[in-house]
């Protein structure tokens, strides 16, 4: 390899580097401007950081409320799949009984079927439960469509366990509850924590689902109040605190991001190629 | 030993699967019944219409737009995205010829990386002002360089505003995959490559004849999911463009279509029937991209 060919390569993946780096580095610069400074020109510096759009953005844009209600909701299904979902793949996995075939492959056949098949019955069922634009409606439908691969990933994980410590656990008396919770569950933790980042990007990054479940704008997800928030604002023009809300709302997934990079990026290529 | 296994299981089972029947399946199923009906949400009972919807449907110009639209999409996205993808990794690995890779490939892998993290409506904001005529990005950028002639209205100018679609979506899938083929590169056993190079093997040759074999199961994989992403589209567009479904429907897709037959419309049978449509083009595509691969796969000993 020539030292010429190094060169090029570097210059090659830098400039892809820059390409993914400048929209957001434009979105944070833009978000401490005042609108007149974003449309003199979208490269000069604010004169002075306006940190006042960020205020403007949580407070009176409701970013902050969005911001709220997508931790309770997703929160919730997030403890709630992780739960059903381990308890579910480790039963198929580790007991022999008629029918475990069939319901294991009855659940992760879901993982097939494109959400927007069921958009509609989907609607009606929520809201003849009465749960349209409620957290635990929400919170119920995002933890069952995020169940098949759940269970997909974890069955295979708890297959992989040896069952020597659960026998031994048996033998000393304990209850098949006290062995999932206090013996299996311990060991498939390394699993737990993968499909765990899984499932909350994936839940965090809904939209969809509450578009079409979640109509009362007190309730609003991040992602739904964003969207919401932009075809509002092209009328009231307020592009810098529209800017900062999209920033605030980056933030949280980037600061995860940096602090456990390379467990995110093994998690989510090993649920793909599962 | 082992007494009240059954009393567990039921315990244990019961209410997930009672969660994914009632959310789940049952809709599902649901769906496939209403397609064949004309219920708009108001009548207790729907009438039976056979698969009157479904021929409507080729007479739709609105999902025939649609259709055309993510066929295009599907088209483009997958391919652009795999060459980026493998290209980058290629020159991230050395095309496997070297066990470290370059220098600064950690860095590189975690840039690239970041926007599969943001979610579709961020990545539809964002990519709304990047686009604006006035003020934004992109028209700022190329007036920078001197290239003023080609600013232009991206996503009001029906030639430019679904290549605008696809390159979000380009944008935000690269890095995925880029560590996904990373990874399986890296995985490719140093003595190949070494045989390879003895032979007198070019850096080219060596990622055509090499390489690219062994990552072919990647590659695969990446082709479905990818597939699926170009099926979809609905909330890049329904936040982007005008319209929503852009000008002269040049941005109208499927999902959109269904949403605003059944939540605009009422049209709730014939939304069911796009849905149903859907699901047998992306099972179809699933099945010929799993199939396609197939006999071609290398086995390493």
């Amino acid at each position: 390899m020539t030292r010429l060919s190094n060169g090029a390569l570097h210059l090659v993946l830098a400039a892809w580097a820059a390409l993914v780096t400048l929209p957001l580095a434009w979105a944070v610069l833009s978000s401490l401007k005042t609108d007149a400074e974003i449309f003199d020109s979208p490269w000069t510096l604010p004169s002075t950081p306006h940190w006042e759009n960020w205020a403007r953005a949580w407070n009176e844009a409701s970013i902050g409320r969005y911001l709220l209600n997508t931790v309770i909701v997703v929160g919730g299904a997030l403890a709630l799949v992780m739960l059903l979902g381990a308890l579910c793949a480790y039963c198929l996995a580790r007991y022999e009984f008629p029918g475990n075939r069939l319901v294991y492959y009855a659940l992760v056949a879901g993982m097939l079927f494109p959400v927007f098949l069921a958009l509609v019955p989907l609607f009606f069922v929520v809201d003849q439960l009465g749960m349209l634009g409620t957290y635990h409606g929400l919170i119920l439908v995002y933890a069952a469509y995020a169940l098949p691969f759940t269970v997909f990933f974890l069955h295979a994980f708890f297959r992989s366990l040896p069952s020597a410590t659960a026998e031994a656990a048996f033998l000393d008396g304990c209850s098949h509850t006290g062995v999932f919770f206090r013996v299996m569950l311990p060991m498939a933790r390394p699993g737990m924590v993968s499909v765990g980042i899984f499932n909350f990007l994936g839940l965090w990054n809904q939209y969809l689902l509450p578009l079409v479940l979640n109509p009362d704008p007190d309730r609003y997800v991040l992602a739904q109040g964003l969207a919401a928030l932009a075809v509002s604002q092209g009328y009231r023009s307020d592009f810098s605190g529209l800017f900062a809300g999209l920033i605030i709302a980056i933030l949280p997934v980037l600061l995860a991001y940096l602090l456990f990079q390379r467990q995110i990026r093994a998690g989510l290529t090993a649920g793909a190629v599962r | 030993m082992r007494h009240g296994k059954y009393r567990f299981l039921i315990g244990a089972l019961a209410p997930p699967l009672l969660l994914y029947g009632v959310f789940v399946v049952s809709p599902y199923a649901q769906a496939f019944h209403l397609a064949l009906t004309d219920w708009n949400g108001l009548s207790a009972e729907a009438g039976f219409v056979g698969l009157a919807n479904f021929a409507e449907l080729w007479g739709d110009p609105l999902f025939l737009a649609a259709l055309r639209n993510n066929g295009l999409l599907l088209l483009a996205v997958p391919l652009a995205t795999i060459a980026l993808a493998l290209f980058f990794a290629a020159c991230l690995t050395g095309g496997g010829a070297r066990r470290k890779g370059v220098r600064g490939s950690g860095l590189y892998r975690v840039v690239y990386f970041f926007p599969q993290l943001l979610s579709v409506a961020i990545l539809g904001v964002l990519f709304q002002f990047v686009y604006t005529p006035g003020d934004g990005l992109l028209n700022g950028l190329l007036g920078a360089v001197g290239l003023d002639a080609l600013q232009r209205s991206w996503l009001a100018d029906p030639a430019t505003a679904l290549p605008a679609v696809a390159a979000v979506m380009v944008w935000s899938a690269v890095g995925f995959y880029v560590v996904l083929f990373t990874a399986a590169m890296d995985s490719i056993p140093a003595d190949v490559v070494e045989a390879a190079t003895l032979d007198g093997a070019g850096r080219f040759t060596l990622f055509r004849r090499i390489t690219l074999p062994l990552v072919r199961d990647s590659v695969q994989v990446a082709y479905v999911y990818l597939g699926i992403l170009a099926l979809d589209g609905f909330a890049l567009v329904q936040i982007m463009t005008v319209g929503p479904g852009g000008p002269d429907n040049a941005t109208e897709v499927m999902g959109l279509t269904l949403y605003r037959a059944a939540f605009t419309y009422g049209e709730f049978g014939y939304a069911a029937a796009m849905g149903v449509t859907l699901f047998f083009i992306t099972l179809t595509l699933t099945a010929l991209a799993l199939r396609a691969t197939r006999s071609e796969r290398v086995e390493l000993a």
